[in-house]
């Protein structure tokens, strides 16, 4: 997989919100795209990743 | 005599009681928009308040774990995410980016920037007018930031944006308002909110591009590299009320040769 322009490998089969537990990243305040698509935040759990996916875990940073 | 009603006392022409800012129908008080950009977070809240500002810009960025926290509890309930597409260089890229965005702040509000130049961050017209086509359809109230073209300008409006938002001098120079020319047609042509982004250094150029008659002014690097950065955030929305005041009541006319004297020539001395 690839999570944020980094390798990454999924040690078993899990959802994406399984996934991002394991991260430690809280999912109340990201936005997530699966392989150039959004995930709906309400999807995260039955959203199950696989080897290939690319992942973008995005979140708000000051900016102008 | 005191010459009170001089024949060279305009009207005043912009007399509104209820002098909000509206962008695709939501109306604001305050015409200060302020970038998050650049200071600390522990500064936001205070900062926010101190400019009196409603609107506050972001970025979308990959999340770092373990990281500086996450901006959005700092920032009070009430104020209206205005998130922009840094980092784009092509509209679809931009359109990327503002639908991330959207999902994050549930809003249609996007700051559109496609900025292919990396050495003075000048933005691509074409492209941004482009990204609009696309982003006013799916619902987005588009506001881009552009370089101040008129015939671009009117391409945006074509397209469906909500302002335009054009730069004073590039981004982040604090150089102060270069185009102003450029930004005077606008005003006088396009019959969209025209917001000043990019450039502005000082209040007293945020003050003269009010008294200009733009609808707003956006900032972000001159309060952020400011000695201290809440009594700057105070100092602009102070500067941007002051403007929007003196457009509103109308300036006094200029003399190109001469004098006049304010106090009467008459009545003591010289009878």
């Amino acid at each position: 997989m690839q999570v944020n322009g980094e390798q990454a490998d999924l040690a078993r089969p899990m959802s994406l919100g399984a996934f991002l537990s394991d991260m430690e990243i809280g999912a109340s305040r990201i936005v997530v795209e699966r392989n150039g698509e959004i995930v709906a935040r309400d999807s995260y759990d039955t959203t199950m990743l696989s080897a290939g996916d690319v992942l973008e875990i995005l979140y708000f940073v000051g900016g102008g | 005599m005191s010459n009170i009603s001089s024949p060279d006392r305009p009207a005043s022409p912009h007399p509104a009681a209820a002098d909000d800012l509206v962008i695709a129908g939501k109306a604001f008080r305050s015409r200060f928009i302020l970038g998050s950009g650049k200071f600390s977070l522990d500064l936001m809240r205070a900062v926010i308040e101190n400019a009196g500002t409603e609107i506050v810009t972001l970025a979308l960025r990959r999340v770092s774990v373990g990281g500086p926290g996450n901006i959005l509890d700092h920032i009070p309930p009430g104020i209206t995410l205005l998130p922009n597409t840094s980092g784009a260089r092509t509209a679809d890229e931009a359109i990327r980016i503002a639908r991330l965005g959207r999902e994050l702040t549930g809003s249609p509000f996007v700051k559109i920037e496609v900025v292919p130049d990396a050495r003075y961050l000048l933005p691509d017209n074409g492209e941004t007018v482009r990204a609009i086509e696309v982003l006013a359809r799916e619902g987005f109230a588009a506001l881009p930031y552009m370089h101040p073209d008129l015939v671009a300008a009117r391409a945006m409006r074509e397209a469906g944006a909500a302002a335009i938002m054009p730069l004073a001098a590039p981004i982040g120079s604090n150089r102060g308002l270069t185009t102003r020319e450029f930004i005077r047609i606008l005003v006088e042509e396009i019959d969209l909110p025209i917001i000043v982004d990019a450039g502005i250094g000082r209040p007293s150029e945020a003050c003269e591009a009010m008294e200009m008659g733009v609808a707003a002014i956006m900032a972000n690097t001159a309060v952020a590299t400011a000695g201290n950065v809440a009594v700057m955030a105070r100092a602009f929305g102070a500067a941007v009320e002051a403007g929007r005041l003196a457009w509103r009541a109308g300036l006094g006319r200029r003399l190109d040769a001469g004098a006049e004297a304010s106090s009467p020539l008459t009545g003591f001395l010289r009878d």
